[in-house]
Parts: C-alpha cells; structure tokens; sequence
C-alpha cells in the first residue's frame, strides 16, 4: 500500500536510502545535495538505520571510502554534487574499472564558473564516459522510484557497474512535492540484499583488488566494462519491468510524450520534461503534432529507442542543459545525433543549449521552440544546427 | 616470547618473492616485515597507494600479497582503508562475517602517496579515528617516476627537480616531520623505524602499531638505490647509518608519551650518513662544505628537540 507524502527531492532520496538500509554511507556535504547525508545523519541518530555512516573530510575521499567499503563486501552509497562529483572523478572511473556498484546520488548543480549553486548537468555530463550507469529524473516521484531501482541495477551479476540517481538541484532537490512512498518492507524485499562472490574480507579466498594492468591485460578489462554497460540496457528494462509489477509505476529507459503521431519533437532530459509537456499539450490543443522525448536513462545510451520514437518525425530539436565546449553542440546532441546516424531516419536535428546555471526554462520558451521546428518542417532549411537560447542578448 | 628472527622467518610468507621490486630497495623488506608482525591467525586487508610496490607487487594477473589487498588510487589509500574498515564494523554487526575470523586493516604508502597527495586523506582517517595501521615507506622522493623532489626529501639531495647544479645544492627546503605531526592527531600509537640488525626494531613496532586499537602510524625509512644511489648491498649499512647520525631517530610515542627507542653509543657526524649515498655527492665538492654542517646543525636541533620530548 502506498502512503501519500509530500516531501523534497533530496528528502525522497533519504528516504529510500533509509529503506533499503545501506552498509555504509561516506560523506561530505556540497549543496545542493548535503541535505541528503544531513536526513540521514538524523535516521541513524535516531537509530532507525545502522548503517556504519562516516563523514570524511572530502568527495574524493567519500568515494574512495565507498569503494573500499564496497570491495569489502558491503553496500555503499554516497552523495554529492558539482566541484564535489569533479572531485570524485579519478575514483569514479576507478569503481567502474573496478566494477563496484556504488550508488551515488548527484543533485545536478552547474560547475564553476563563475561559482554557480543552481541547475544544470554540466557536472554529470562531465562525468559520462566514468563508467557509471545514470538515471535522471523529472520529479520526486521518479528520484525516489530511480534510486528504489538503482542497487538491483548495479549489483547485477551481468552488470556490476556503479550507478548515478540524478536529481536536478534545487528544482528537484529542494522542491517539495506530492509523493508516493512504498512501505518499508515492500522497498526492503524489492532491494534485496547485496552478496558478492568475492570480496576483500571473505574467510577463504582473499581477493586483489586494483591490479596494474600492462597493455597486454588493460584492452580485455576495459571491453569487459564496455559489454557489461551494454548488458545494463536490458537488466534496467527488466528491473523496471519488476518495479511496475510491484508498485504500479512504468518506466522505460526514455519516455514518449505524445509521440504516436508527432511530427516534431523535443528530446530532452529531467524536470524540464514537465514544461516540455505543458507546451506540447498547448500546442496539441492548437492541432499542432508536437511530442517530447524524455530520456531517463544516459548511460546505457537509449540509440535504439530514440532512433524508434524518433523515425516519423520530421524535425527535432535536443535541448541540452549543459555546454560541452565542443563548438558543434552539447552532449545530449551528439550522442542523439551519433544514434540515428546509419538509420533510416530523415528527420532534421538541431541543437539548443540552455537554462545553464539555473536559467529559467518556461512553457513559452518550448513553445518557441516548436515553432522553430515548425519553420523547419515548412522551409526545408535547417538553420543553424547549434545555438543557444535564455541569455542575456543586451550588455550586463 | 622474545624475538627472535630465525622463528620469524619460519612462518608462512606473506609477501611473496617474484614482486618487481628492485634489487637493494627497502619496501620489499618493510612488507614482509609487516606481514610477519601480523599473529599467524589473523587475517588482512593491504590498502596500498599508487606507487613502486603497487605496480611491482600487483601486476596483473600476479599478486605477491598472500592477503586481500586493494589499490584504488595515489592519494587515497587512507580513504580506501576507512571505508574497508567501516566494512569490517558493519559487517561484524549485522552477522555477515564469522565473528572468529579476524582482521586487521592495514594501509600503505610511499612518501608521495602519504606526506604529500595523501596527506589529507591520511589526516582525515586519523581524525576519524578508524582503527587501521598505516605504513609510511618513506624513501625521500617521488621513486615511480624517477626520484622527484617530495616534501620528505631532505635538504641538498639531489633530486630530478632539484638537482644540484652550478646554481644549486640541491632541495632547498628540509624535510616535513610527518611523524610529528601524526602525533600531534592524537594517534595512540605512533613510531618511527628502520630497517637494520634483526629487524626487531621494525618487527616490534609494527607488532604494536598494528595491535593497537585506533589509528596507529609508522614511519620506515625505506631507501631506494635508484634515487638515493648506492651499491644494492649497502642497504642496510645506509639505515644503520641513519640511525646511528640521528638523520632518522627511532622512537615511539604511545598515548602522547614519547619513548626513545635507540640511542647511538657514539652520535656520529652525518656526513657518515651522506657520503654513502650519490645523491649527496656535491655537498662533498670543494667550495660546498657548508652543506655538510647545515645539515649536521639541523640534525642536531631536531635530536635536541626530540630528546627534550623524550625526557
């Protein structure tokens, strides 16, 4: 039975961590995400988890703490977001190399600079060849279903990846929305326990961990990590198949917004998704087929989905809300761009970069948008593939 | 039961030969050495920096380490240790491993990995007060890639950053007492050791470190012929030397008490120490006197010192 609460983004992750009950939980605060650690430095002060919580004296070290914890044989999970999620770097490709399932919640939060506290995915985006599987959401409800389902992705034996459960700063961290929490022991016996074969502090068998590995090993290993990031597409699948049969709610790795019949579209990521929406049902009232992509899972890639959903449109615009400096457009774009390419599919792609740094993201502003599209669809001329949009035209 | 170093050598190695240490380096000798102060009955997880023992040691698909061993990164192991440790607490507490089987957390790193990129790492597990031991084999510089200065390197070694030239004398700057300033972390257990006799220094100390409940530290001088440039065989003579000069005093503070563990019977000068090696070769040159007895006055004040705290 479901209970109706209403609660923060960083609040349902809490929540959902004091359910399944970690192992061990290493932190060190960075907003917009310290209130995550700071719930449940409460819950075990309270005594209602007793998870072995340590605050270390850094995000690197936080990490490192969880993979060492991990590699013990434990259950380790962490927190953080932008200079600290830069900070963890080196680690994080060290616990996908090393194939741990640490899962770390990462309120999205712009990276300097200048200095900067509000939304965007630069600091993930950043981190999106790490090894790390990501899941982002455009609500509450999603955060809190997200990290429900994230350590039976990241443990399975196919997979053994470490996983991110995204979280846009402040929009989703900090706002408070309705929210259907699961029962305690529903959530328990759907998270399952964590058991290695092999880890540090076995009695038999004691495991090395963190080998140098010569180039006549290192190419092995690393197709090793490559296939098991492929495998993923089909246990996050068939864990949000086991999710929907459990709780109700569906989840795919994108999602289609009003896609049957659209003949543009918007693809994009997180809680803009919701104003997306608002736009197209606008426009949809106007007689305008308009849909959006949401696409929920980043790593694993959904191509094939997206090459799907996209195959009948005619023009598409990818809204990415982090720059990549590449002069050509941002992330989200050249990963779409780089799926549908050898497909059938012929429709016209542009890229916009916006709401960076907490920039306002509104329904006018997707509807402007569309009608982009619609100019493309009418004339035929693309125009400029990368722009931005939401700055500033007029000097400060 | 004393010590006795036959008996030692009787028990089952745990740090394998066939490692890719070079010959005459001294961290192949700190990890047998650290292994074998471990009860017999006891099990161990090794966290281990980024460095020469780690690639030499752990070359995949060899491992010379008999027990579970982890390398995550350079100035991490610490980190990686807190959380293995952290592991072992809940794991005990919720039932997960047989409550009969011990384990004892050890950690262990170069002077790169520990005085310098892992000195924050190292501070935080000490202030955290994880109960883990921490072995520092200190051989004065960056050693895995090529002997760069480290903040451990003492003044005038030539160094590949710091090399003595026209214009140079090599390191500027002395040494960063890592050992004092663990101590001032409020460690229970302190030390530190070298390698030389019967290695009952280093066995003792390391015995106790590593039974001491909480953060515990011990600092080896570990030289490296490649940086220090000496004869292979000269290894032991040169920490003897060490000792012996007072370059390296060996003493261990237990609970705050500082205890000194060896005494020259002749404090001899500390060119006995520098001579032997190549990386001091110029403070021998005509016109570098001066060298020898800077380094000799600030041998002498941190022995002064050191003694007053002995008292």
């Amino acid at each position: 039975m479901s209970i109706r609460e209403r609660l923060s983004g960083n609040e349902a992750v809490a929540v959902a961590m004091r359910q399944i009950n970690p192992d061990v939980f290493a932190m060190f605060p960075i907003t917009p995400s310290t209130e995550i650690p700071q719930y449940f430095a409460q819950y075990v002060a309270d005594g209602r988890v007793d998870t072995e919580f340590i605050c270390v004296e850094s995000e690197h070290s936080a990490l490192s703490a969880c993979i060492g914890a991990e590699a013990a044989g434990c259950r380790a999970v962490t927190a953080t977001s932008s200079a600290g999620l830069s900070y963890m770097n080196e680690v994080l490709y060290v616990a996908g190399s090393l194939r741990l399932p640490v899962v770390l919640a990462v309120a999205n939060r712009a990276l300097t600079g200048p200095i900067n506290i509000n939304h965007d995915y630069s600091d993930s985006m950043a981190e999106r060849d790490s090894g790390f599987i990501q899941l982002y959401a455009e609500n509450n409800q999603e955060v809190y279903d997200n990290y429900l389902m994230a350590h039976r992705i990241a443990e399975h034996p196919s997979v053994r990846l470490p996983l991110m459960v995204c979280l846009d700063g402040f929009i989703t961290s900090h706002a408070i929305e309705n929210i259907e929490l699961e029962e305690d022991d529903t959530v328990k016996a759907f998270a399952g326990q964590y058991h290695p074969e092999n880890y540090l502090l076995k009695k038999k068998n004691p495991l090395a961990v963190g080998p140098y590995g010569i180039s006549a090993y290192y190419m092995e290993a690393r197709v090793a990590q490559a296939e098991a990031m492929k495998n993923a597409r089909r246990v996050i699948t068939d864990v949000a198949e086991d999710f929907e049969r459990t709780f109700g709610r569906k989840y795919g790795l994108i999602e289609e917004y009003r896609m049957e019949d659209a003949e543009i579209a918007i693809v994009l990521m997180g809680s803009s998704a919701g104003t997306a929406k608002a736009a197209v049902d606008g426009l949809r009232a106007e007689g305008v087929k308009a849909g959006v992509i949401k696409v929920r899972v980043f790593r694993p890639f959904p191509g094939p989905e997206l090459e799907k959903a996209l195959k009948n449109c005619r023009a598409a615009a990818v809204l990415d809300k982090s720059e990549g400096f590449s002069a050509c457009g941002g992330p989200l774009f050249a990963e779409t761009a780089g799926a549908l390419f050898n497909t059938s599919c012929g429709l016209k792609m542009i890229d916009i970069v916006y709401g960076l740094g907490g920039r306002d993201f509104t329904v006018s502003a997707a509807k402007s948008v569309f009608e982009r599209l619609r100019q493309i669809v009418k004339t035929g001329e693309t125009g400029p593939v990368y722009s931005h949009m939401g700055e500033r035209t007029n000097a400060l | 039961m004393p010590y006795n170093l036959k008996e030692e050598l009787n028990k089952p190695e745990r740090f394998h030969a066939g490692h890719r240490l070079c010959a005459g380096c001294g961290a192949g000798i700190v990890c047998r050495a650290m292994m074998r102060a471990l009860d017999p009955k006891d099990k161990a997880v090794i966290c281990n920096a980024t460095g020469c023992l780690e690639v030499s040691s752990f070359q995949y698909p060899f491992t010379a380490w008999e027990d579970s061993y982890i390398h995550t990164a350079f100035e991490n192991a610490s980190a990686t240790a807190s959380g293995v440790e952290a592991a072992y607490k809940v794991m005990k507490r919720r039932g997960k491993i047989d409550p009969e089987t011990k384990f004892k957390i050890l950690a262990i790193g170069g002077d790169g990995g520990t005085y310098d990129i892992g000195f924050q790492s190292l501070s935080g597990a000490l202030e955290r007060g994880h109960d883990f031991t921490y072995f520092c084999y200190d051989n004065n510089a960056y050693m895995n890639t090529g002997t760069q200065r480290s903040s451990a390197t003492p003044r005038f070694a030539s160094a590949t950053t710091t090399p003595a030239g026209a214009e140079s004398v090599g390191k500027k700057q002395t040494q960063k007492d890592l050992t004092q300033i663990v101590v001032s972390h409020g460690s229970p257990y302190v030390a530190q050791t070298t390698l030389f006799g019967n290695l009952k220094d280093f066995h003792e100390k390391a015995h106790r470190a590593i039974y001491t409940e909480g953060p515990t530290f011990v600092n080896v001088l570990t030289p490296c012929p490649r940086g220090w440039q000496y004869p292979a065989d000269d290894l032991i003579d040169i920490c003897k030397a060490a000792i012996d000069t007072c370059v390296w005093p060996l003493y261990e503070v237990v609970d705050g008490e500082y205890r000194l563990t060896y005494e020259p019977k002749k404090k001899l000068p500390v060119e006995e120490f520098m001579r032997r090696q190549g990386r001091f070769a110029h403070c021998f040159k005509k016109g570098n006197e001066w060298t020898i007895e800077a380094a000799q006055e600030y041998v002498d004040k941190k022995w002064e010192e050191l003694l007053s705290k002995c008292k």
